[in-house]
């Protein structure tokens, strides 16, 4: 297809499958604390707007968990139908892992989700607000394995290779490998952004719509403090990681800048803001730089040097003309968020933070951001670190099935056609969902027993997470 | 060490299956039967009997894929390497399948014979994959390294395709017994119509299977027709025949949950048909579960989650079986 080899396409199709199931995880992270924290400050002050956005809010996280765990179903199996060489090899590290965030999803899912979701006259304040915890804990606890798992991959230790299969020797090296506190932040925080953004924007599209409730402006209002608190802390956070990849991948960090050789002599390098890496080439053509500011920023030296692409034998290169813009992409995003925090600093303080139609505007369209960036910085990271499938140890080409490309061309159809229809109608029904908006519950009674749509009484409504969300047609 | 982890995850695995065949096999069985019932208030209903408890079902079949990644990784990327075609359609059925149930309660009048069709189709897909897959298992792989290297297309058999359709009619089964006992009236007096062909049918795949597997399979026949092993088998065709009747016997009288019980010991006996098969290889012909085996320090870690969590789960299981016991009727809005 396309000239595609076999390995091309199974690693389209794993990039496909997955970039479509990591918007739902990290949705699910973001908004499980978000109602941690809604449930917490109700509590506290007693303020039924924080009641009745926690109830619109679990709406829309009902049916973001459920597209997570039918997407999820297809990783589950992919890795072993696609890659069958790297389980068999490297099954006896990622099993376990794998393991655990399974039974971790589904303690959470069959326990504290449904008394979050279902519970709020069958249980007490203090043991519904315990079960929100553990739901929100539960989602950090199960990205805790699966990125301890890729992370294991990209900086391993902590294991032998006996009878050419990987054996763990210890489970805590295995665990807390180098780049894991790193991306583990990383990630939970993208998610907290990628939240925030979305409750932000879906704060200001009901306030340019005239919506301007105590409801909508205090989520508005709590997504623009979050974003300018957590922004500058993921770019920091980021920072780090990158520090850390430069130690242990360096030519993952070569790829990002397009830094291919260094000046003769000890003269730092200049940092490349755009160009256009050209493998064959071995150059960056086109390209606008500022001097010494990739000395400082990797090194923190005016003179720093690091090692360039071209220093690496030509099949230990990364793809730089990818990783390059899918990293700026990330980064520009970033900046952007930076942008949208201070500019509602600046409305906040002239008191127009909830008026002013061109900063409203600008935060719809930052909604869709933070998800965006997380998908340019995981294509940065799992690119970034090919041609290996666990670090230095296996080749991505050693690690993939025998398929033929026409098997995993027939697949690929296949799941694109059904993810766009699945998940595009899951989408659309959550922008349907947010649509409606937050409502006023009315004073007395925690929930009504009917719920918004007027359907079923929620005593008789089975506990799955879909059935927490209103009829509303799709 | 004293404790065998080969074995206890072997049987951790094999129950985990079970338990997926068991409780995903009525539920896929109310979409093969959509296209037995026309009216949709009818189809309605035979959703809503499985409403509370569908996406638990295949929960087990995510535990099971994880569990054997951790236990045994070569048979996992093994079989699942092996299998790539059939297993991505089950799973394509299975998502399909699962969104359809849901949106088809959230979609508007002009939209939802869309999902009908797609609930229906999406559980043809995935159980008569999962039989086919089935099926190829039991004709066994070569074995020769951690990947498959046959041709893509070799798990198309006559008996791995008659194995798909077999799972078809058995799922069937579950499925018409399960609604005798949820439901009444004339979708109740529909099901028991169905019933009885579908028993007979079942029966006499059940028939083929066990002549054509050992004579196909001579490490099968072996294990079946050798003396003492015989003896221990030689019960269950006769249960397998004693629950088929019992069936028949049980849709004529007025009871309700008898016919759908001994539909689970028929499935069980069909199970354990197979394990008796197998062991004590995990990819037949050749390929043992000892020898499968991850490294001991990978089986030790994990059954710690294992031993802890599966118990909650089997709770929770059972809680919500209870919470929504009883008959649903033609027109309960539940879901």
């Amino acid at each position: 297809m396309l000239g595609l080899s076999a390995l091309d396409l199974a690693r389209i199709q794993f990039g496909f499958t997955v970039s479509f199931h990591i918007i739902f995880p990290a949705i699910t992270i973001g908004l499980a604390s978000y109602l941690a924290v809604l449930e917490g400050l109700w509590l506290w002050t007693k303020d039924r707007a924080y009641r009745d956005l926690y109830r619109f809010w679990s709406q829309i996280f009902a049916v973001n968990f459920a597209m997570g765990v039918v997407s999820g179903l297809v990783m589950a199996y992919q890795f072993g139908t696609n890659w069958s060489y790297f389980s068999a090899f490297a099954g006896g590290v990622t099993g376990p892992l794998l393991a655990y965030e399974v039974l971790t999803a589904f303690f959470l899912e069959a326990g504290f989700l449904g008394v979050a979701l279902f519970g709020w006259n069958r249980v007490g304040p203090g043991l519904h607000f315990f079960a929100t915890l553990m739901v929100a804990l539960g989602t950090l606890v199960s990205a805790t394995w699966i990125l301890a798992s890729n992370s294991w991959m990209q900086t391993p230790q902590g294991f032998e290779i006996i009878d050419g299969r990987v054996v763990p020797v210890d489970w805590l090296k295995v665990i807390f490998n180098p780049s894991f506190p790193y991306r583990l932040a990383h990630m939970t925080v993208a998610a907290y952004l990628a939240t925030a953004l979305l409750v932000g924007a879906s704060g200001a599209w009901h306030l340019l719509r005239g919506e301007n409730t105590a409801r909508v402006r205090k989520m508005f209002s709590m997504a623009m403090w979050m974003v300018l608190i957590v922004a500058p802390i993921q770019i920091e956070i980021g920072d780090q990681h990158g520090l850390n990849t430069l130690q242990y991948q360096p030519a993952k960090i070569a790829a990002i800048e397009g830094h291919w050789r260094n000046e003769p002599g000890a003269k730092g390098f200049p940092l490349i803001l755009f160009g256009w890496p050209n493998m064959a080439k071995q150059e960056t053509e086109y390209k606008l730089e500022v001097p010494h500011l990739g000395s400082l920023i990797l090194t923190h030296e005016w003179d720093g040097q690091i090692r360039g692409l071209s220093e690496f034998p030509a099949a230990d290169r990364p793809d730089s003309t990818v990783v390059f813009w899918t990293f700026r992409i990330m980064v520009g995003l970033g900046m952007l968020m930076l942008l949208l925090g201070l500019w509602s600093l600046w409305q906040r303080f002239r008191g127009d933070l909830y008026d002013s139609r061109l900063f409203l505007r600008f935060a719809v369209v930052m909604g869709p951001s933070g998800t965006l960036a997380i998908l340019a910085g995981w294509l940065t990271t799992e690119i970034g670190r090919q041609p290996w499938v666990v670090y230095g140890v296996m080749r991505t080409s050693e690690g993939v099935s025998n398929h033929s490309a026409l098997a995993l061309s027939l697949t690929l159809g296949v799941f694109i056609v059904m993810y766009f229809i699945v998940f595009g109608t899951g989408l659309y029904y959550m922008l349907k969902l947010i649509a409606v908006g937050p409502q006023d519950l009315g004073p007395d009674r925690p929930t009504p027993d009917i719920d918004l749509s007027g359907n079923t009484p929620l005593h008789e409504r089975p506990s799955r997470p879909l059935s927490a969300a209103p009829d509303i047609s799709i | 060490m004293g404790i065998d982890l080969p074995i206890i995850w072997a049987v951790i695995i094999a129950f985990g299956l079970m338990m997926y065949v068991v409780m995903d096999g009525f539920d896929l069985g109310i979409g093969i039967l959509f296209p037995f019932v026309k009216d949709d208030r009818d189809r309605d209903c035979m959703m809503n009997t499985v409403a509370p408890v569908w996406d638990g079902n295949e929960t087990w079949l995510v535990l099971g894929g994880a569990g054997l990644l951790a236990a045994f990784p070569i048979v996992y990327s093994f079989v699942l390497s092996a299998l790539y075609l059939p297993l991505v359609l089950m799973l394509a059925g299975l998502i399909w399948r699962g969104v359809a149930f849901e949106f088809r309660f959230k979609a508007d009048p002009d939209h939802k014979w869309f999902w009908t069709h797609a609930f229906a189709w999406g559980s043809y897909t995935a159980t008569f994959f999962q039989g086919v897959a089935l099926g190829s298992l039991i004709n066994g792989f070569k074995v020769e390294g951690p990947s498959y290297t046959g041709g893509a297309f070799d798990w198309i058999t006559p008996f791995s395709l008659f194995t798909g359709v077999g799972l078809t009619v058995a799922y069937a089964l579950l499925g018409s017994t399960w609604l005798i006992m949820k439901t009444e009236g004339d979708l109740q007096r529909r099901m028991i119509e169905l019933a009885r062909p579908i028993t007979l049918t079942l029966l006499a795949v059940i028939a083929i299977v066990s002549i054509w597997t050992p004579f196909a399979h001579p490490a099968v026949f072996k294990r079946w027709f050798t003396l003492p092993d015989l003896f221990f088998f030689a019960p269950v065709p006769v249960l397998v025949l004693a629950a088929a009747f019992g069936i028949l016997h049980f849709l004529k009288r007025d009871t309700h949950s008898a016919p759908f019980v001994l539909a689970l010991l028929l499935l069980f006996l069909g199970y354990s048909g197979l394990g008796i098969s197998l062991w004590p290889n995990i990819i037949p012909p050749d390929l043992s579960i000892r020898a499968a085996a991850g490294p001991p320090q990978s089986l030790g870690f994990a059954l710690v989650g294992a031993l802890f969590i599966v118990p909650i789960i089997l709770t929770y299981t059972a809680w919500s079986y209870y919470v929504f016991r009883g008959k649903v009727k033609v027109g309960d809005g539940y879901h």
